[in-house]
């Protein structure tokens, strides 16, 4: 492997693990904080993909020509209209079953997954959607030798939106009294309802807050590849399912880390081995964290002094 | 202050109380002993909004808080400190305690939170060290320090004793008269070091199989031959 293939693949898959890390933060805060998994979090990304996709059409077509500002508007707004999505999943399919058996929820889960893909399908049709690019621009970097690595803007956009929203996000949940609420609800939620949390919201607000990380990969979906359909939340949320296992599920820097290293074994994989089996690599990954190292590369075993 | 009357409640068709009368008045430090599983633990819970409630009202200074969520209460005045402490084992000592005043007004923080290292100056220098990593009588300290940053006017306290070396236990016993007397807070304590509780208590009643089966002040139950014989063996 030569350094410009080498940098240009580290390129590609830091762009990639943005997305899985965004995904997987939702799958880490709600098995943290409810102790499930939510089945039904790849869908409300691709929910969040079809909003923002809806978003730049309707732009568009009233004439809003100014990239950076219909991208601001769609990233509001996709992050709104998804957030509203994980609200009702968590609301009609999870709050009723608390306390029941841990599968049941479970199943529930599946089982909206399997309604938001159906309702997509019926609204907006089975073809496969696209948009033409509005993202343009890209810089060829001479890295010496004649060897040049290719960036393109959008992926400069991807990875530092994705950089921001992550800073942001970590300094929500250390320091704000949110993010306390939502750390105490996790480790004892009947203590935080003695000391004033109204655990119930606190729960909503976690499904509002990993369903609009969902909404920006969404979004950063349908820009960077152009083409969305109703299926694609299927994989995109088993891979970052699998990013949140290898991170250590529960643990929210787990989950970034993990979805930085299937990102970058996705885009080495080629390199090394036959493209066709991709997807194989990023799910032995998965059959391998679980035989090895079930918590993770940051999970936390469950035993714990108390 | 708080009035509890003819409350039963249970878990499932088990019942853990069955009729429970119970004053508790407005500056005293009123005890409750008894056994293991008598009870003690499921009427506090009760009290802070556990749903296990099957019959009877609860009123708090006069309104009822009877049905009331969990969440709701802590913010009348009653602070709760649990059986088993509850410290969050991943939080700092310092985030514990600012969990405890979640529901206060943050600008009372910092000066609450002086009032409580003063009163535990032990937590000083474990203020950035996680919850979990605190020796049993540190995190009582700590569970204490966190029901009182959140002003409460009334002090619930589940066994602050479980589990402690006597001298500690002594300590944390000698700390909740201080506040008692110093900060006018109603106190109701559960305890199953019956001697101690009832020394320190105005008031005290005692628990058996989900009933109240006698009152009076601490100082007549502990005369009392047949509390002597159940609960002060050895101890006197």
């Amino acid at each position: 492997m030569t350094i410009d293939i080498f940098l240009q693949q580290l390129v590609n898959g830091l762009t990639l693990g943005a997305f899985y890390g965004l995904i997987a933060l939702g799958y880490t805060m709600v098995y943290g904080i409810i102790g499930m998994i939510n089945f039904a979090h790849g869908d409300i990304y691709m929910i969040g993909a079809f909003v923002a996709l809806i978003g730049f059409v309707v732009l568009s077509t009233i004439g809003v020509v100014s990239v950076p500002l219909a991208i601001l508007i769609v990233l509001v707004m996709a992050m709104f209209f998804t957030a509203c999505y994980g609200w009702a999943v968590e609301r009609i399919a999870y709050r009723p079953l608390r306390g029941s058996p841990r599968l049941a929820p479970l199943i529930s889960a599946i089982g909206m997954s399997i309604v938001l893909q159906n309702y997509v399908q019926i609204a907006q049709g089975a073809r496969t959607k696209s948009l033409q690019p509005i993202v343009n621009g890209q810089y060829s970097i001479d890295v010496g030798n004649g060897a040049h690595v290719t960036v393109s803007l959008l992926q400069i956009i991807i990875i530092v939106l994705t950089v921001a929203l992550m800073a942001g996000f970590t300094w929500v949940i250390r320091s704000t009294p949110l993010g306390r609420a939502q750390r105490a609800t996790e480790q004892d939620a009947t203590m935080a309802a003695l000391l004033g949390v109204n655990v119930n919201r606190t729960i909503s607000i976690t499904f509002v807050i990993g369903a609009s990380l969902a909404a920006v990969a969404g979004m950063m979906a349908t820009l960077y590849y152009g083409v969305i359909d109703f299926y694609i939340g299927f994989i995109a949320g088993i891979k970052a399912f699998t990013a949140a296992v290898l991170g250590g599920i529960g643990s929210l820097p787990g989950a970034m880390l993990g979805g930085l290293a299937i990102g970058l074994i996705e885009s080495f994989w080629p390199v090394f081995f036959d493209l066709a089996y991709r997807d194989v690599a990023v799910f032995g990954v998965l059959i391998l964290v679980l035989i090895f190292r079930p918590t993770g590369l940051l999970g936390r075993p469950e035993i714990e002094k108390v | 202050m708080l009035t509890v009357e003819g409350l039963s409640a249970g878990y499932g068709r088990i019942e853990a109380l069955n009729g429970i009368d119970l004053e508790v008045r407005s500056g005293e430090i009123m005890s409750l002993v008894g056994a293991n599983g008598a009870g003690k633990t499921t009427l506090l819970m009760t009290v802070c909004g556990a749903p296990l409630r099957t019959a009877g009202r609860i009123l708090f200074d006069g309104e009822d808080i009877t049905g009331l969520p969990m969440h709701e209460i802590v913010r009348r005045g009653l602070g709760h400190v649990p059986e088993g402490r509850r410290i969050f084992p991943r939080m700092t000592v310092l985030e514990n305690l600012r969990m405890g005043g979640y529901a206060a007004d943050p600008k009372n923080f910092p000066s609450d939170l002086e009032k409580v290292l003063t009163l535990f100056p032990q937590l000083k220098q474990r203020l950035g060290q996680r919850g979990g990593t605190l020796s049993g009588g540190e995190q009582q300290m700590l569970a204490i320090g966190r029901a009182l940053i959140g002003r409460p006017r009334m002090l619930l306290l589940d066994e602050p004793s479980l589990g402690l070396a006597p001298l500690i236990a002594l300590q944390l016993f000698q700390a909740i008269v201080a506040i008692n007397r110093d900060e006018k807070l109603t106190v109701l304590l559960i305890e199953q070091n019956a001697y101690q509780a009832l020394k320190l208590a105005d008031r005290a009643c005692i628990m058996v199989n989900g009933r109240i089966t006698l009152h009076g002040t601490g100082a007549e139950l502990l005369a009392d031959p047949a509390v002597q014989a159940a609960y002060l063996e050895g101890a006197a």
